[in-house]
């Protein structure tokens, strides 16, 4: 709106910078008594710290398990997203490739399954992994990410690859390329938007799951950090400054990315609803 | 000979880029879905390594249980204020941070910050500001309806939960809407101007119409999200007090796993997937019907 007076955009800034601070006050809240004591807490939540004492931080930090949680959750996050882009990709390289019945009738059905909640499957999930001693195991739980997460990402990159001129594929073979040396050379390498996408999408998934690792990884010190922070909470209901501490130091990780990446964040949800 | 070694390559091929997806995604998603079908005509107990066909006995203590139903229809409840309430905050904030507004990048980052954390540590976030931060609030300014925490009483336990289910999705959805937005042609609004439409006529017969794709994503994806919502309403009020909130997706979970009720939560179960699918369906297939080309 280029005819808009200057002054009423800025009421309108103002209007929505308010907004926007009560909007993340609860972190604000959240941060600010992480360093106060307990019982400064809970006679006074909106009072400001005296000082920044890091005692809660080393509590939560010993009694969340943090370092192992942390390493975890790394741990299964990366490995899912790896492979779930790297076999999604392969596949719904193949499925556009080679468009036969079956292909198309395999894509709709990974599509249509989309629809079917969590919950619809974890009983069974459960039973069934559980009678192969497959379970408190996170290489299981990668596993199960890569059922659960291939049909989106299969269908995300369907539409892109369609995109990828088949000339380009048809020259690399020319000139020598096996098909799998074409995938890795050629079109995998284009497909990088799309995997930085679908990646973006994934880690938002499966770093902050519960229900599914709740299920599957019994051991204490299998937990993940969602796992762990749920724990601590009810382990030490009344000590509220770790808990807020354990909190702030749950989120951290992903708001020191967030920092760095959040264009790229938002682009990837932003390409990720336009299929 | 050539066309043996061609079937193999092909075959091999063929394993290779369709196998380990194709593989994990039958067996952690069709081979569990049909197997809990068959579940539900079972009476397993979930310790015992054996179980009895027993017709449709769990399909019938699922017409009996009334707490099912009764969480049911608090979740369609839930379901219909937070896809609502979600969807109109989105659009309004995606409208206003389109217009060119100074540091709107900055605005739609803070807006989107919610949805970098799990619904546990959000809960919890929320169990601490209405159970402390606002009672103290209540009782420092004298505003009689934070005077006790609102997680304390039934209906107000309810609305907290709207409320901190449309902070978090708001902020996702908008982003889905800027992109919708950013494709509305720029010359046919400024057309639209000179011939003297105002904002609303350009917001009703235009806008609106183009946007008709992002309202589909948007209401599909914040409908599966409500429908299966578990770690919010688990930390924030761990369905509590007295039950009075305890959704669907809480309700299956503690039918199968805590009172080891397999075979009718997993019918529970099936009944949501069908209802949820019902409804999702026939949201896509009434807006498809709605899409324009501008």
């Amino acid at each position: 709106m280029a005819g808009s007076k200057p002054s009423s955009s800025l009421v309108k800034s103002l209007g929505l910078a308010i907004f926007l601070i009560l909007f993340i006050v609860p972190f604000i809240i959240l941060l600010l008594n992480s360093f106060k004591e307990s019982n400064a807490i809970t006679s006074n939540p909106l009072s400001l710290p005296g000082s920044f004492d890091l005692t809660n931080y080393r509590d939560a930090f010993d009694k969340m398990g943090y370092i192992a949680a942390f390493s975890n959750t790394l741990v299964i996050t990366l490995a899912s997203v790896l492979i779930i882009s790297l076999t999604a990709a392969m596949t719904a390289h193949y499925f556009v490739r080679n468009n036969t019945r079956a292909n198309q009738y395999t894509f709709l059905l990974m599509v249509a399954s989309m629809i079917i909640p969590f919950q619809a499957i974890m009983i069974p999930l459960v039973k069934i992994y559980g009678s192969l001693g497959m379970l408190n195991n996170k290489w299981s739980l990668i596993y199960m990410y890569l059922g659960f997460g291939s049909s989106l990402a299969v269908f995300i990159y369907h539409g892109f690859v369609k995109s990828i001129p088949k000339e380009l594929e048809e020259a690399a073979m020319i000139d020598g390329c096996t098909k799998t040396q074409t995938f890795f050379r050629i079109v995998f390498p284009v497909l990088t938007p799309t995997t930085a996408t679908i990646s973006i999408l994934n880690v938002l998934w499966i770093w902050n799951d519960f229900l599914l690792p709740s299920l599957i990884l019994v051991n204490p010190e299998q937990r993940t950090l969602p796992l762990s922070t749920y724990n601590f909470y009810g382990t030490y209901t009344v000590d509220y400054g770790p808990l807020m501490a354990g909190l702030v130091l749950t989120i951290l990780p992903i708001i020191i990315v967030y920092l760095f990446a959040q264009k790229y964040i938002i682009q990837g949800v932003m390409q990720g609803s336009i299929k | 000979m050539i066309s043996e070694k061609g079937v193999w390559n092909r075959l091999r091929s063929r394993l290779l880029f369709t196998g380990p997806t194709l593989f994990a995604f039958l067996t952690v998603m069709i081979v569990p879905f049909a197997y809990g079908i068959y579940l539900t005509f079972t009476n397993w107990d979930g310790i015992s390594t054996t179980h009895t066909l027993v017709g449709f006995q769990n399909y019938g203590e699922v017409f009996k249980d009334e707490v099912f139903w009764q969480s049911f229809g608090l979740t369609l409840k839930y379901v219909f204020f937070s896809v609502l309430l979600t969807n109109v905050i989105a659009f309004l904030l995606a409208y206003m941070l389109t217009k060119g507004l100074k540091g709107q990048s900055i605005f739609r980052a803070g807006f989107f910050l919610p949805n970098l954390v799990g619904g546990i540590v959000l809960g919890f976030i929320w169990q601490f500001i209405f159970s402390n931060v606002l009672v103290y609030f209540g009782a420092k300014t004298g505003i009689s309806i934070f005077s006790g925490s609102w997680l304390a009483e039934p209906d107000k336990a309810f609305w907290s939960l709207v409320i901190v289910t449309v902070w978090q999705y708001a902020g996702y959805m908008m982003v889905i809407y800027v992109a919708g937005l950013m494709s509305v042609p720029n010359d046919i609004q400024e057309a639209a101007s000179i011939d003297g439409a105002n904002g609303w006529m350009k917001m009703r017969k235009m806008i609106l119409p183009l946007m008709i794709p992002s309202f589909i994503v948007c209401i599909f994806l914040s409908l599966q999200r409500c429908f299966m919502v578990y770690d919010v309403n688990l930390s924030l009020t761990k369905g509590g007090p007295f039950k009075s909130t305890e959704f669907v997706s809480m309700h299956v979970y503690e039918k199968a796993f805590l009172s080891r009720d397999y075979g009718v939560g997993q019918a529970e179960a099936l009944v949501l997937f069908l209802l949820v699918a019902a409804i999702t369906l026939l949201q896509v297939y009434f807006s498809k019907k709605l899409e324009v080309e501008a």
